[in-house]
């Protein structure tokens, strides 16, 4: 039964993991504040537990040491060096790894060792009296099969029931031992009008005959042992002499006897002082925590997915109540539509996790990279209560650690080189998300060397990615960095530089439906944006109709409608511009483009969009209305189609299109140039 | 009547096993996950016994001892805790706030089991 445990155990230690980590480079900057001690001490002390408990011996072991480091530190007994938290850190990614392959045994290899007797040392030079305490000896014993009557003297305290023990219980388990005759002592029972019922007033006088030896007798007491005056004494040997009566009597003459011998041996009296009161209060501090379950990521997208079918349902639902005009379905249809907006509301925001935990995991990052490159860099976090969805935010990882990398390894500066420039130091890393209407803005600044405009010009084109006459704006050239097989590394790094260039990072944002754009200032900074939606299965879209055939436009991307008359197209000569309040606008004829020819409309209808900094009208028939859509890709056939995003089924059943806005516009631009270029 | 004990752990996996040992044994078991769910749980349903890690975020172990011993559901049932080898100081504490008794951890099934039929008779 143990396997099914190890599971979570495992994930669980994982998670602890994290949060150690993310405790120690906290810790790194605040080195006193015991609220995080506290976290990285209970965090080990819980992987060390569960390790015992589901046979990770080797991990038990390996924590053992640390732990009692920071036990010491909690104890102030040890304070926080940079080393210490160096050492853990290595620690950590040992015990990840013992963990991850179910290492039975500590590995002999040097940085084990290393890790290890760091922390040995530490405890070594400080204090080693309180390793390796003795186990309790629980080892049942025979007497050699020899048979000898005990006499036990078992008096609880006045306070027993308040321990929660049954003394009954203990003695069943004492006559269970061998044969026995118990005398209870009820002398100090007051007259029942004085007495206390959560009072205990009884002792007994226990003869037991057993082979089992005295230990075996004093752990039925184990619990107890505090909380009474407890005697075991050989009386005899053999069976027990008598009945209750002959030992009644033998009792009364060992009283008279001996009383005063009594107390020199009582078996521990003193009862232990309170200790360590503050550490409990800091307990109470800490922060509140929510209580949560765990589902299966699977699950949750499953649910995604029916509330997706479900909005497709709802909406044939409503078209169908409208037209029926029926009151009582129009109403019950709409009670339908506000439970379905609010169970998808739920159902996305199930998914929906702050990227702060992202942001944490680029501390270590930043830590490790600047220190293997002999740099000094901060790395400096803002909006990580952001949330986004949990997809987006797992293939965001990657991306945005290929970035950091390359604002680390080719943006900041090594520190003799910053000084010279009158700059900090110790470079800055800025990584912040935001909030932007249906998506977030990630943007990674660091105020490193920046861009090296006539650098990535060159380099573009020897690699011919563009010819030496080409007039670029500067916005066009720093988004050459993106382009496939562009490098301006000198060496190969063992950071950057790997063959994967920034092209990679763009078509992972890209297949997120995200943009992602470049801006710097050469000597002083280089910023990377990242414009993501907020969820992928979801949208909201402009339904609209040329011809027969409906498509969706994401409204994200839209600005306003307006109206195309044939008057005003004449107005400009057939050269497709709009004049929007004395802004000149470049439209496309959707008609033109889909190549659909029948049923041409009196008056067109344009659609204003904006991408970036990019304006453009689409001319369509009808604008249809806006519409929750829930995104099908439209399969592997036909994978390269590049204007479509995918498909999504309306209210009616019919199938309608989702234009892709950027790659739309930029697929226009190509064409627009290449028709520039032959007309000169 | 099968007799209900409560499992307070902030370590899932450890929750998970006491749990899953107890109701083979045939108790009814309700878990909590720090001592202040535990306290909350508590005022709501009975139970006949409790186990109790020691730390623990937002109320640890002792804590909860002493809250069960001041309310009355609870001032007389058996309290055991987990405690680790190391830990005799927080064993001792933990006698004194009112622990029946105790189990060290890492611990076999088998021993939890002779403990809690120790305690609960």
């Amino acid at each position: 039964m143990k396997d099914k445990h190890i599971e979570t155990f495992k994930q669980e230690a994982f998670e602890l993991l994290e949060v150690l980590e993310a405790s120690l480079m906290e810790l790194e900057s605040a080195p006193d504040n015991e609220e995080l001690i506290g976290q990285v001490f209970r965090s080990l002390h819980t992987i060390k537990g569960g390790g015992g408990m589901f046979g990770f011996d080797a991990v038990a072991a390996f924590v053992h040491n640390i732990e009692t480091v920071y036990d010491k530190i909690r104890n102030n007994e040890i304070s926080v060096t940079d080393s210490i938290i160096d050492f853990t850190l290595k620690a950590k990614d040992q015990i990840y790894e013992m963990i991850r392959s179910e290492k039975k045994d500590i590995e002999s290899d040097s940085e084990t060792q290393e890790i290890l007797n760091f922390f040995k040392n530490y405890l070594g030079t400080i204090n080693t009296a309180t390793e390796n305490k003795p186990q309790e000896q629980n080892n049942v014993e025979d007497n050699n099969g020899q048979i000898i009557v005990y006499h036990i003297y078992f008096e609880p305290f006045e306070d027993l029931f308040l321990k929660g023990t049954r003394p009954t219980g203990l003695l069943s388990e004492i006559a269970g031992l061998g044969t026995s005759i118990i005398l209870p002592n009820i002398d100090r029972i007051p007259f029942l009008n004085e007495i206390n019922p959560e009072t205990f007033y009884t002792s007994w006088d226990i003869f037991l005959s057993t082979d089992k030896d005295i230990n075996t007798i004093k752990d039925v007491f184990i619990f107890v042992e505090d909380d009474c005056k407890l005697r075991i004494d050989k009386e005899d040997t053999g069976e027990l002499k008598g009945d209750a009566e002959y030992y009644k009597a033998l009792l009364e003459k060992k009283n008279s006897d001996s009383i005063t011998k009594d107390h020199s041996q009582d078996i521990k009296l003193n009862k232990p002082g309170i200790q360590n009161k503050s550490k409990k209060d800091k307990q109470h501090n800490e922060k509140e925590s929510s209580s949560s379950i765990r589902v299966s990521s699977d699950k949750l997208d499953l649910l995604v997915n029916l509330v997706g079918e479900l909005v497709t349902v709802q909406a044939r639902l409503a078209q169908t109540a409208t037209t029926s005009q029926v009151p009582e379905l129009v109403s019950i249809s709409e009670d339908v539509e506000r439970l379905t907006w609010e169970l998808r509301e739920n159902a996305l925001n199930i998914r929906m996790l702050p990227i702060g935990s992202t942001f944490n995991k680029f501390n270590r990052l930043v830590r490790d990279l600047s220190k293997e490159l002999g740099k000094e860099v901060e790395l400096v976090t803002d909006g990580g209560e952001t949330e986004l969805d949990k997809n987006v935010i797992e293939k965001l990882n990657d991306p945005l650690v290929h970035i950091i990398r390359n604002s680390i390894d080719h943006g900041i500066e090594l520190p003799e080189k910053r000084l010279e420039k009158n700059k900090d130091r110790c470079g800055k890393v800025y990584l912040s998300a935001m909030h932007s209407g249906t998506h977030v803005i990630i943007e990674i600044k660091d105020d490193g060397a920046g861009l090296n405009k006539k650098g990535i010009l060159d380099k573009a084109i020897e690699k011919g990615i563009i010819t030496s006459d080409a007039e670029l704006s500067d916005k066009e050239i720093f988004s050459l960095i993106f382009h496939a097989g562009f490098s301006t590394a000198k060496k190969v790094t063992n950071v950057s530089g790997r063959g994967v260039g920034m092209d990679v990072v763009k078509n992972a944002i890209e297949s997120l439906r995200g943009i992602i754009e470049v801006e710097s200032k050469e000597g002083e900074w280089t910023k990377i944006i990242l414009k993501l939606p907020l969820t992928l299965a979801i949208i909201e879209g402009l339904i609209v109709r040329i011809d027969k055939e409906c498509f969706v436009i994401p409204l994200s991307f839209v600005e306003e409608c307006i109206e195309l008359t044939s008057a005003k197209k004449e107005e400009t000569n057939g050269r497709n511009i709009l004049n929007v309040r004395s802004e000149i606008i470049p439209y496309i004829p959707l008609r033109d483009k889909f190549d659909l020819k029948e049923n041409m409309p009196e008056i067109e209808q344009v659609v204003i969009i904006k991408d970036s900094n990019l304006k453009a009208g689409l001319v369509v028939d009808e604008i249809i209305g806006e519409h929750q859509t829930v995104i099908k890709s439209l399969g592997k056939y036909y994978k390269n189609v590049e204007v479509m995003s995918g498909a999504t089924v309306l209210g009616d059943g019919t199938v309608a299109l989702i234009i892709d806005i950027p790659k739309m516009l930029s697929e226009e631009i190509k064409l627009e140039e290449k028709q520039y270029h032959k007309s000169i | 009547m099968p007799k209900t004990i409560m499992t307070v752990d902030d370590s899932a996996s450890i929750r998970q096993m006491v749990s899953f040992t107890l109701k083979e044994a045939g108790y009814n078991v309700i878990e909590a996950v720090d001592g202040k769910d535990a306290s909350e749980k508590l005022v709501k349903a009975p139970v006949n016994m409790i186990i109790t890690d020691l730390n623990m975020p937002n109320m640890d172990g002792i804590s909860l001892i002493k809250f069960a011993r001041s309310n009355a559901p609870t001032k007389f049932i058996p309290i055991i805790m987990l405690t680790t080898e190391s830990q005799a100081e927080k064993k001792s504490e933990g006698k004194m706030a009112g622990a029946t008794g105790w189990i060290v951890k890492p611990f076999q099934q088998e021993q939890l089991l002779a403990v809690v039929k120790k305690v609960l008779g």
